[in-house]
């Protein structure tokens, strides 16, 4: 009975509590940094005043967003009005059951990985478009009518996408796509090298998803104010955001691992050093190079923030559908040539 | 079956794209505009009206605030009609001053409206680049007349008094110290008139900066490229002006076709643009800061080796200096007279345009002999521009609405007025 409740309660929510609050400070910290980087590149400083160098400063902002009177517009649909944020904020969370952060460093080693990462993933922007109707609000509306649009559409290129990855893998389960990109030629073993377009792709795809800019129209500050949450206040719309940034590093991640070879080392195969184990990870690998790859990743998503202009709805629409399914269905036969004539050696893995 | 209908959209008065107080009433198909009613007033303060209740200096600061981006050249339209009335004419330095100013003001009002238009499409950056050197602008301002925005600098006459031989530096702080400061204050070791040479010889770089973000930029130009065509023909039919018309291509500018100020002796040329859309009217504000600061450094050479009094001595119009109303009896009277009558303008009536930033801007006034205008009359080329709205956007989307509010260039101190 007590072994019961230890692996049937105890456990997972110690499981689900490893990943969700180093995540919530992950996104608080990240907020930060966002800020920070923006106004560096903005000639200005960034939060300066809560905290060392304004460190708290996104913690504040959380606990005013929760202190904040939560309003509901008069003939909003309240049910919906209060689930929306929900439905955005808890597959948001949720994927993370499957992403791997080292080899063994993983919640559920699920064989079907890329499945339900894919499946829990696409949920997210009913909680988006639900908010949109339900705030009875037409900004909102053409908020929620624009993601929903602009998320079908760039799924599919993200799930071509990912095909390319799973037929060089040859599995769905995500350790063992890290593992086989591992091998003796350092970085080049990667999946970025054969499926460079893909990556590409898939990374622009990913910022689309999260409603970033350029693709924010789902947001569009200067057309539809902000969109889907153009109503929400307080903590509902604390959701929204922690649901967004909680993407953006889960994008990262992602790509981070179909495509960089997740906690793998660039230098995996040329360095063969003694070495103490605390300094080994630098060869062999291990979470902090996830973690190095995601930053990396994740800083785009500023970087692009900081200097693009907006695009208008249709032309995110003739992207992903004139420009990104073509190219990615290409190279998804160009991919099965890679695996079927042997042009390319996948990792030890396979 | 049931019947579909368009919906009607409320775009402002509080929207971040309304630049000011813009109501939109946009019909929409979906994220098309069927048609587009804008809504004026919420800014409507009277101007006209209450310039006809006080003196004629004392509306000169009125002006400022009508086009609260480009004040001095609103105020140069307002004095240009009060001299033609008078039948004075400024000292040649004072002209110089003039010409200068406008320029910068001209400098400063694209920079406003590159932010802004920028930051309407998503692009952050370059608001905040833009603005660092209006900064710098500004304070040409506020070394000139003590304001920053509303300087109410232009008197009929002249110019206030003339240009400062130093330029305030910055304090040392928490934010700005050491190298930073001395870097900060490098430009403002002499007088305001090396300050410009340094500014001006800095910034056509500035401006590469703003080009290199958005000229080439593929989002930018797919924003912008065919988005809200003016024809020549509804560019004149809808009597527009300034960037607006010369950016469908028609070369119409005050400053060549009826040269007013010093603007004869200027060496510069009119940009002009091809298809009337976004992206033309884009380059050719890009390119007027160009020649703006080609105007500003030969004013500047200018300035530097004439000396020479900036404003008439006619007490009965301008103020005598102070020191001779220390002594003189008469100066004190004039001063006295001055300050609370004012001076009589000769019955008549007249119109006195310049080429404002945003188009022509001109006072149309009468007088009836009084001390005060009989009736003034502002022609803001934002109101004539805005009348053409609905032409303009319909059939586009609502995201291109927002880009043509933007190279609209609307300012609602004017339009309201």
């Amino acid at each position: 009975m007590a072994d019961l409740f230890l692996h049937q309660l105890v456990l997972p929510v110690a499981y689900i509590l490893a990943i969700v609050v180093p995540l919530i400070v992950a996104v608080a910290m990240f907020v930060y940094w966002e800020r920070k980087v923006i106004g560096w590149m903005h000639v200005r400083l960034g939060p300066t005043k809560i905290g060392p160098w304004g460190t708290l400063q996104a913690f504040a902002d959380v606990f005013k967003l929760l202190f904040k009177e939560v309003i509901l517009p008069a003939k909003a649909n309240r049910f919906l009005y209060y689930l929306g944020p929900l439905i955005a904020v808890v597959p948001a969370l949720a994927v993370w059951a499957v992403v791997p952060f080292d080899s063994r460093m993983v919640v559920s080693n699920a064989n079907a990985g890329v499945l339900y990462l894919l499946a829990v993933n696409s949920i997210g922007v009913y909680g988006i478009i639900i908010a949109g109707w339900a705030s009875n609000s037409r900004y909102a509306l053409l908020g929620a009518m624009r993601s929903a649009a602009q998320v079908i559409s760039y799924e599919l290129a993200t799930g071509f996408c990912l095909i390319c990855v799973l037929i060089l893998a040859g599995s769905l389960n995500i350790t063992e796509i890290v593992n086989a990109q591992a091998g003796s030629k350092g970085f080049f073993e990667w999946f970025w090298l054969p499926l460079l377009p893909v990556f590409v792709i898939f990374f622009i795809a990913g910022v689309a998803e999260t409603n970033r800019l350029p693709f924010d129209m789902a947001e569009g500050e200067s057309e539809i104010v902000a969109g889907f949450h153009v109503e929400y206040s307080g903590s509902p719309f604390a959701l929204f955001f922690l649901a967004e940034y909680a993407n953006m590093i889960l994008i990262s991640f992602l790509s981070a691992i179909f495509f960089l070879g997740g906690w793998l080392s660039p230098v995996q195969g040329w360095v063969h050093l003694d070495a103490p184990g605390w300094i080994n990870w630098l060869w062999t690998g291990g979470f902090v190079w996830i973690l190095i790859k995601a930053f990396l990743m994740s800083f785009l998503f500023l970087w692009f923030r900081a200097t693009f202009p907006r695009y208008r709805y249709d032309q995110i629409m003739r992207l992903g559908w004139k420009i990104f399914i073509p190219i990615a269905i290409a190279w998804l036969f160009v991919s099965g040539c890679m695996r079927y004539f042997d042009w390319v050696s996948v990792g030890v893995g396979a | 079956m049931q019947e579909i209908r368009n919906y009607t959209m409320n775009f402002g008065p509080q929207h971040p794209a309304a630049h000011g107080v813009l109501r939109l009433v946009l019909e929409m198909d979906g994220e098309t505009v069927v048609r587009a009613d804008p809504h004026i007033g919420l800014l409507h303060r009277g101007t006209e009206k209450l310039a006809e209740s006080k003196p004629f200096n004392q509306s000169i600061g009125y002006m400022d605030r009508l086009d609260y981006v480009s004040m001095m050249c609103n105020e140069h339209a307002y004095v240009r009609a009060i001299e033609t009335l008078l039948g004075i004419e400024a000292p040649e330095r004072a002209q110089y001053i003039r010409t200068m100013f406008d320029e910068i003001t001209r400098i400063l009002n694209h920079l406003m409206w590159l932010g802004s238009n920028a930051l309407d499409l998503g692009a952050m950056g370059v608001f905040l680049y833009t603005f660092r050197e209006r900064e710098e602008l500004m304070d040409v301002y506020e070394a000139v007349s003590g304001a920053r925005m509303h300087a109410t600098y232009y008197r009929p006459g002249g110019v206030y008094r003339d240009l400062p031989d130093h330029m305030s530096k910055y304090r040392e702080s928490p934010w700005h110290k050491g190298e930073d400061l001395k870097r900060f204050n490098s430009w403002r070791e002499g007088s305001m008139l090396d300050y410009l040479d340094a500014f001006t010889a800095d910034f056509p770089h500035k401006v590469d900066e703003y080009e290199e973000l958005l000229t080439g930029n593929r989002i930018w130009k797919q924003r912008t490229v065919g988005i809200g065509v003016i024809s020549p023909e509804v560019a004149q039919q809808w009597s527009m002006s300034g960037v607006m018309l010369r950016g469908s291509g028609i070369e119409w500018d005050l400053r060549k076709k009826q040269p007013y100020a010093k603007y004869a002796e200027m060496d510069f040329d009119i940009p002009v643009g091809t298809h009337g859309d976004c992206y033309d009217r884009y380059l050719v504000r890009v390119a007027e800061m160009r020649q703006s600061n080609r105007i500003i450094r030969q004013c500047v050479k200018w300035l530097r080796e004439n000396p020479g009094p900036v404003i008439v001595r006619n007490f009965k119009v301008a103020p005598p200096p102070r020191m001779e109303m220390k002594e003189d009896m008469e100066a004190m009277i004039y001063h006295f007279k001055l300050f609370s009558e004012g001076y009589c303008v000769p019955a008549g009536e007249t119109y006195a345009a310049i080429e404002a930033p945003k188009g022509e801007f001109g006072c149309y006034l009468i007088s009836d002999g009084a001390n005060k205008p009989f009736r003034l009359h502002c022609r803001a080329p934002g109101f004539a521009h805005l009348s053409s709205m609905d032409t303009v956007v319909r059939g586009h989307m609502l995201a291109d609405v927002v880009a043509m509010i933007g190279t609209y260039d609307l300012v609602f101190g004017e339009v309201d007025r």
